[in-house]
């Protein structure tokens, strides 16, 4: 199932919407790569808010999302980690270390509009 | 031949026959004689138990006549127990007795001493008694030891039950009312701990925070644990882990009031600081908060 990716200003929001498989999640990372060029993007938000589990393999592509993107010269919020998701993750060693992460979609965007301000 | 062998066998066996019907002769025969003893001295005997109560110096924190009151509310049930063999009644009167003392402070040896004196008590005046008939003392205190075991052991299991289930109650409370996750600004909650955490209150603060900064939108929480004495490995893991949680939903914890030991514990377990975000005190912890969500407090006459 493909991640729907949308442009929306200076972001592209893509928002998961049911659990993903590995092959999903690669070629989500590859479209997120490309497009944040592509559209001239200053940030990236990635949903989570429907995912109900996040395994080792999905947390370490979102933070090699994070990665490559900031690479690319923009910057990543997860957003919608529900509370049960992230306690899990935690006992599981699965940090999402240097990677911004916000409460909702809201949330993600304003810490990205802030994040473009205060750098312009 | 045989049968003149086999007859003194029969005799003896018939002298035992009618031995046994003689000892079992209804042990609730005995015991209504028993309780009928019971009721005549009803007075004498409540008299005696309370004395040796004082005397025993248990009770300590009732007064003579609350002990005397008591004491003869106990007897009554006491003897009803023993006449009818059902023990509901009194069961109920052990767990309603109960709950008046256990507040008062009445320890569980004290419980089980005054229902043991009783026995004692009831035992003596039966021997003074039967003391001429030695037989019948033995049947009567045949029927009497099982019962009375009974009585006793009920009164002191109703007692420990209804203190275990006061406790239960309590630390029920004690852990409803010790997580409270407290929003003091708009997107700023306060987590203040005090007290011991144990592993299943720790998961338990855990879950109320995350749901906390979920249905407040908070960005920024401030974790107090100044009332925090001591904390071991496995919890201070847990609070780290807490703390890590907690900024995948996009909230800033800071954590404030770390005791010496404490600052030990988690030194010594090897967390790594870098991520966990700490202010001395609590008023600390609300200035920095203060300062990441943009607030800025001001005296009126100086913003005038």
């Amino acid at each position: 199932m493909d991640v729907p990716i949308l442009k929306q200003g200076d972001f592209l929001i893509a928002t998961i919407q049911a659990a993903l498989t590995d092959a999903d999640l690669l070629r989500l990372r590859t479209a997120l790569v490309q497009q944040v060029v592509r559209c001239r993007s200053r940030g990236v938000i990635v949903d989570v808010t429907s995912l109900d589990v996040m395994d080792s393999f999905a947390s370490r592509t979102l933070r090699e999302v994070a990665q490559m993107i900031r690479l690319r010269g923009a910057e990543t919020v997860i957003v919608g980690i529900q509370p049960e998701v992230a306690f899990a993750m935690v006992q599981l060693g699965l940090k999402l270390e240097d990677v911004a992460t916000a409460l909702d979609l809201e949330e993600g965007l304003a810490h990205l509009s802030q994040r473009s301000t205060s750098s312009a | 031949m045989a049968r003149i062998d086999i007859s003194p066998d029969r005799a003896e066996v018939q002298d035992e026959y009618i031995g046994t019907a003689e000892n079992s002769r209804p042990a609730s025969v005995l015991l209504r004689e028993l309780v009928a003893h019971l009721r005549d001295n009803r007075t004498q005997l409540r008299e005696e138990w309370a004395r040796r109560i004082t005397e025993a110096k248990l009770l300590t924190a009732m007064t003579k006549d609350e002990i005397f009151a008591e004491a003869t509310s106990v007897y009554d049930n006491y003897v009803e127990a023993l006449e009818t063999g059902t023990f509901e009644a009194l069961q109920a009167y052990a767990r309603n007795l109960s709950e008046r003392i256990i507040p008062r402070g009445v320890e569980t040896d004290e419980v089980v001493g005054i229902v043991l004196l009783l026995r004692d008590v009831l035992a003596r005046s039966l021997f003074a008694k039967y003391q001429t008939d030695f037989t019948k003392l033995n049947r009567i205190l045949d029927a009497y030891e099982p019962a009375a075991n009974r009585i006793a052991n009920t009164v002191a299991v109703g007692f420990v039950q209804e203190r275990e289930r006061i406790i239960r109650e309590q630390q029920e409370a004690i852990r409803e009312l010790s997580t409270p996750v407290l929003q003091v600004r708009e997107r700023l909650l306060i987590l203040p701990i005090i007290g011991v955490i144990d592993p299943q209150r720790a998961r338990q603060l855990t879950e109320q925070l995350l749901r906390g900064i979920r249905t407040n939108r908070a960005k920024v929480v401030v974790i107090d644990i100044t009332g925090v004495a001591a904390m071991d490995a496995t919890v201070a893991n847990h609070l780290v882990q807490t703390v890590e949680a907690s900024r995948l939903l996009g909230a800033t914890v800071i954590v404030t009031g770390l005791s010496p030991e404490i600052a030990q514990t988690i030194v010594n377990i090897g967390v790594d600081l870098g991520k966990m975000n700490t202010v001395g005190d609590l008023q600390g912890g609300i200035e920095q908060a203060e300062r990441l969500l943009g607030y800025k407090v001001a005296h009126f006459t100086e913003a005038q």
